[in-house]
């Protein structure tokens, strides 16, 4: 592939222009004729049961035209099949303060905001449950949900145990156990949720700044029970996600339904106090860890637990619990590996998944614990962890397989580039190293189906090519990458490539940006829908050498009649033959390593990153400008919440809703990030391309900690590392949490591991399991 | 007046000059220029992150000076020009600070650059060849959630070479 002309290239996104001169049009930029704005009206207690709902007095105010309550949305939904415990309006109790209770649409949005104000509801309040460790006990009300088989707040338990534990404790020569505690945050994207929604004709259409469209065409059709065909569901450009626009919305539900009522479009914008409350954010999770080493530091077992606070709904939050565990494997090589985790119920805002999903907590745990376990037994951290890591195309062991993994050359660069080993010993001055694995992917969809996970579909004609797929560009530049496929495959720039994209009624299936998916997914669609396109234009050519694009278009529709090609991507069964293996699998995994560079203030606890640098392997860059854009985007963010980020509440309230109280990275906070890109061509990838938006997140936080250990000598085992946690190390020797409680684990599932070089997957894969 | 909830609402009719061009339009005196620019002008370029006067996503030059059009009432401006997102090219030449977002990816989400377009712009104006120091005083009141700031330093300093 040495004559790549686009691929490879770091050209601009293909929609930069329109969003340099603000042209790019949002959601809430939309505006229709007649359009009715939409208020929504939230619970102020965190638990209560609701009594009554009068919403007969905004009906009577001049300027109204429609109120709805819970009974008019009584239809649960859920991003999951296993947690339909959400309704777009409460009607029987409320869960969070925030939880959506009644709305109103308004000729304008100061008559809806007033109009709130006059619907009257009585609640009964209820005991709030507000930590991991209260949702651990009995209720002294009632559980927030109900469940017919989990005690006190308990929304999920599993228990794995892969491979022979006893005999990896009896060869480790020394063990470890900790604990850590990762605070929750949330994505903070600059654009607040908006849609709009029309009802005409007997149609829906929704406008909406979803990463999804296709999950919010599903949520839609079941909650207003109408049928597929009858929902058009389109993602406006889009302002930020980072995973908190993947689950449907109330927002969205209400709109559509204030739409059929009143027969004319709805919008509604979330104010920034509301984004905070909607969140689905990072779970706060606190997490158990034991693991043995031999003699030369390789590990011999491993033993995690997690506890995840979940919020009032379930959201992602039954494949969280899982993504909390299962990929410590493809990360390092774990011969023996038990895995316990569980999500409770607190009367707090959902959360769900933030980049990375579910793998960020651990992440830190699991570095943090190595280091200091590497302390402990007088090994150079990086030397131990460099023994542990995966290797290339093995077969871990819960069953994830491993393809192209370029750690030891991510390694290499950061540590060469950094000068970590020849670093300044100096009181106050630190780094700090550490290294991740995530998904290109998740292998199985969120619901059951045999549809491809991406579709695209190619049409030629007269006036050139258009690409037509359901993927949701984010701002992270899919649409670029779809076009940038095509181009190189038809030999044109990406700008002749016209595009269609996240449109429910004209473009093929793809299930949206979430879980680092569209590179891999989508660009295998598209090359497949691209060199089918290429195969009908050669033949139409012929011999002719001296014809244009546009000329090869009009011989090959000459010649072919109307021409279009598709190409689907279903990713190989990889997952092993248990219940729960579905989350994990990935068709390949980007690894990254990191190393952080901190100045620390004993005085003042204030902790300064002067620099990062990273590696990450992305199989293939196929446009280094927009990797290097999800990478250093990562390194942000990760500092965030290594330093600042924080998503906490007081008697049920969020203590900072506001972009000035809940402290995010300034161009003042944010140091100089140096990325190298590795290229290990991936043999599955789209040019052997792998993730680059998520993965280069997770090392940032542990290197972080270990950079403020190398710095002063003091461990601080939780997220964000504030000064007041610094000062307190200094006083305590530690700061983090002590005891990880008592949780009643079921009896685990064993699984048999596979061979470490048993690479099969799909059809080769399940025939097997069904001759064992 | 009355608004429909029977509340006193006081309208004015405004004279404000646009990006070169002169506008009538008659709004309560209580919304906000972010409000006016977006809803009564039809200038969406210009977004909103908090309305709070915390985030810098709405910021608008206000006779050369970036302002937060959602802490501005189009009553206090006394004539003096505005300009948005959409002012800044001439026609459809793009400025170099333009050239230079979409060149290196300054812009991934696209939500917050306008905002960070125009306080870039001001520096440009006041310090034609900033530091990096300098670019990230002046920029630091505008948060971006995507880039991480690097690429958009490197597209002032891109644009300041010329």
């Amino acid at each position: 592939m040495a004559d790549l002309q686009v691929v490879g290239k770091p050209l601009p996104k293909v929609d930069a222009a329109a969003k340099v001169i603000g042209a790019a049009v949002y959601a809430d930029d939309l505006v229709l004729p007649r359009m009715l704005h939409c208020r929504i009206l939230r619970s102020p207690h965190p638990h209560a049961r609701i009594l009554a709902v009068d919403a007969s007095a905004p009906r009577r105010i001049p300027g109204v035209k429609g109120v709805v309550t819970g009974a008019d949305l009584p239809i649960r939904f859920g991003i999951l099949p296993v947690s339909q415990d959400e309704r777009a309006l409460e009607s029987e109790k409320v869960r969070y303060v925030g939880d959506p209770v009644a709305a109103v649409a308004a000729v304008d949005e100061e008559i809806a905001a007033s109009a709130l104000d006059a619907i009257r509801v009585e609640y009964e309040v209820l005991e709030p449950v507000m930590s991991i460790e209260e949702a651990l006990r009995q209720p002294r009300d009632e559980r927030i949900q109900e469940s017919r088989s989990l005690p006190a707040n308990i929304h999920r338990l599993q228990s794995y145990e892969f491979g022979d534990l006893a005999a990896g404790w009896a060869r480790a020569a020394h063990t470890r156990e900790d604990v850590f505690f990762f605070q929750g945050n949330t994505h903070l994207p600059m654009e607040q949720h908006s849609a709009v929604a029309q009802w005409m004709d007997g149609k829906l259409t929704l406008w909406s700044s979803t990463q999804v469209v296709h999950y919010v065409h599903r949520a839609l059709a079941k909650v207003l029970e109408l049928p597929m065909q009858k929902i058009r569901v389109i993602g406006a450009a889009h302002g930020g996600g980072f995973g908190g626009k993947t689950d449907p919305f109330a927002h969205e539900i209400v709109v559509a339904k204030l739409a059929m009522l009143t027969g004319r479009p709805v919008k509604c914008t979330l104010t920034r106090e509301e984004v905070f409350y909607a969140h689905r954010g990072r779970h706060p999770v606190l997490m158990w860890v034991k693991t043995g080493v031999d003699a030369e530091g390789r590990i011999t077992a491993m033993h995690f637990r997690s506890a995840l606070d979940g919020g009032a709904y379930g959201s992602y939050g039954a494949a969280s619990v899982f993504y909390t565990g299962t990929l410590q494997t493809v990360t390092y090589d774990i011969p023996a590996y038990k895995f316990e985790g569980c999500r409770v119920f607190t009367n707090k805002p959902p959360c769900g998944p933030k980049r990375g999903h579910g793998t960020p907590q651990p992440r830190f745990a699991v570095e943090l614990h190595l280091e200091k376990l590497a302390h402990d037994i007088g090994i150079d951290p990086i030397e131990l962890k460099r023994r542990n890591f995966v290797k290339p195309f093995t077969r871990a062991v819960n069953w994830l397989r491993v393809t192209s993994c370029g750690l030891e050359e991510c390694t290499e660069k950061v540590l060469a580039a950094s000068g970590h080993r020849e670093r300044e010993r100096k009181r106050g001055r630190g780094q700090g190293f550490a290294i991740s694995a995530y998904m290109s992917g998740a292998g199985t969809a969120i619901y059951w189906n045999g549809m491809p996970h991406s579709e695209v579909q190619l049409k030629v004609d007269r006036s050139g090519v258009t690409a037509f797929c359901g993927a949701m560009d984010i701002g992270q530049g899919s649409d670029s990458v779809l076009a940038h496929i095509v181009a190189e495959e038809l030999g044109i720039t990406p700008a002749d490539v016209r595009l269609v994209t996240a449109d429910t009624d004209s473009t093929p299936i793809d299930l949206g940006s979430y879980s680092s998916r569209v590179t891999f997914m989508v660009g295998n669609a598209a090359l497949e829908a691209a060199r089918k396109m290429r195969a009908l234009l050669d033949e139409a050519v012929g011999e002719r050498t001296d014809v244009s694009f546009l000329e090869a278009c009009e011989l090959a529709e000459t010649k072919w009649g109307a021409l279009s090609t598709a190409g689907s991507y279903t990713p190989p069964r990889i997952g092993g033959p248990f219940k729960g293996s579905g989350v994990g699998p990935s068709p390949a995994y980007s690894y990254t390593a990191a190393v952080v560079d901190v100045d620390v203030d004993e005085r003042t606890g204030i902790v300064r990153v002067n620099k990062v640098w990273i590696a990450h392997d992305v199989g293939r860059a196929i446009n280094p400008l927009l990797v290097i854009g999800q990478v250093e985007g990562s390194v942000y963010m990760g500092l965030g919440e290594a330093l600042m980020e924080e998503q906490t509440f007081r008697k049920g309230l969020h203590k900072w809703p506001s972009m000035l109280e809940y402290k995010s990275p300034t161009f003042l906070d944010t140091p100089e990030i140096e990325t190298f890109l590795v290229e290990t061509i991936d043999p599955e990838g789209p040019y052997g391309a792998k993730e680059a938006g998520q993965g280069p997140l997770l090392p940032v936080i542990p290197a972080l900690n270990a950079a403020v250990h190398d710095a002063l000598d003091v461990w601080i085992d939780e997220t964000p590392v504030t000064p007041e946690k610094v000062l307190k190390a200094l006083k305590d020797g530690h700061a983090g949490p002590r005891a990880f409680p008592s949780v009643p684990w079921p009896e685990p599932i064993y699984v048999d591991p596979p061979a470490r070089d048993d690479m099969r997957v799909g059809a080769e894969l399940e025939a097997a399991f069904a001759d064992a | 007046m009355l608004n429909e909830l029977d509340r006193p609402v006081d309208r004015r009719v405004l004279e404000l000059r646009v990006n070169g061009e002169d506008h009538q339009v008659l709004v309560p005196v209580h919304k906000t220029l972010l409000e006016v620019l977006r809803e009564d002008l039809g200038l969406t370029g210009t977004k909103h992150g908090c309305e709070l006067g915390e985030c810098g996503t709405c910021t608008v030059l206000v006779a050369g000076e970036p302002q937060l059009s959602c802490l501005v009432l189009p009553v206090q401006l006394g004539g003096r020009e505005v300009t948005t997102v959409e002012g800044l090219a001439a026609g459809s030449e793009l400025t170099p600070l333009q050239r230079a977002f979409g060149d290196l990816g300054a812009a991934q989400c696209g939500y917050c650059t306008p905002g960070m377009l125009l306080s870039a712009t001001a520096l440009l104006r006041a310090n034609p060849h900033p530091t990096r120091h300098e670019i990230r005083e002046a920029l630091a009141g505008n948060l971006c959630r995507c880039t991480g700031y690097s690429k958009i330093i490197e597209a002032v300093e891109m644009a300041a070479r010329g």
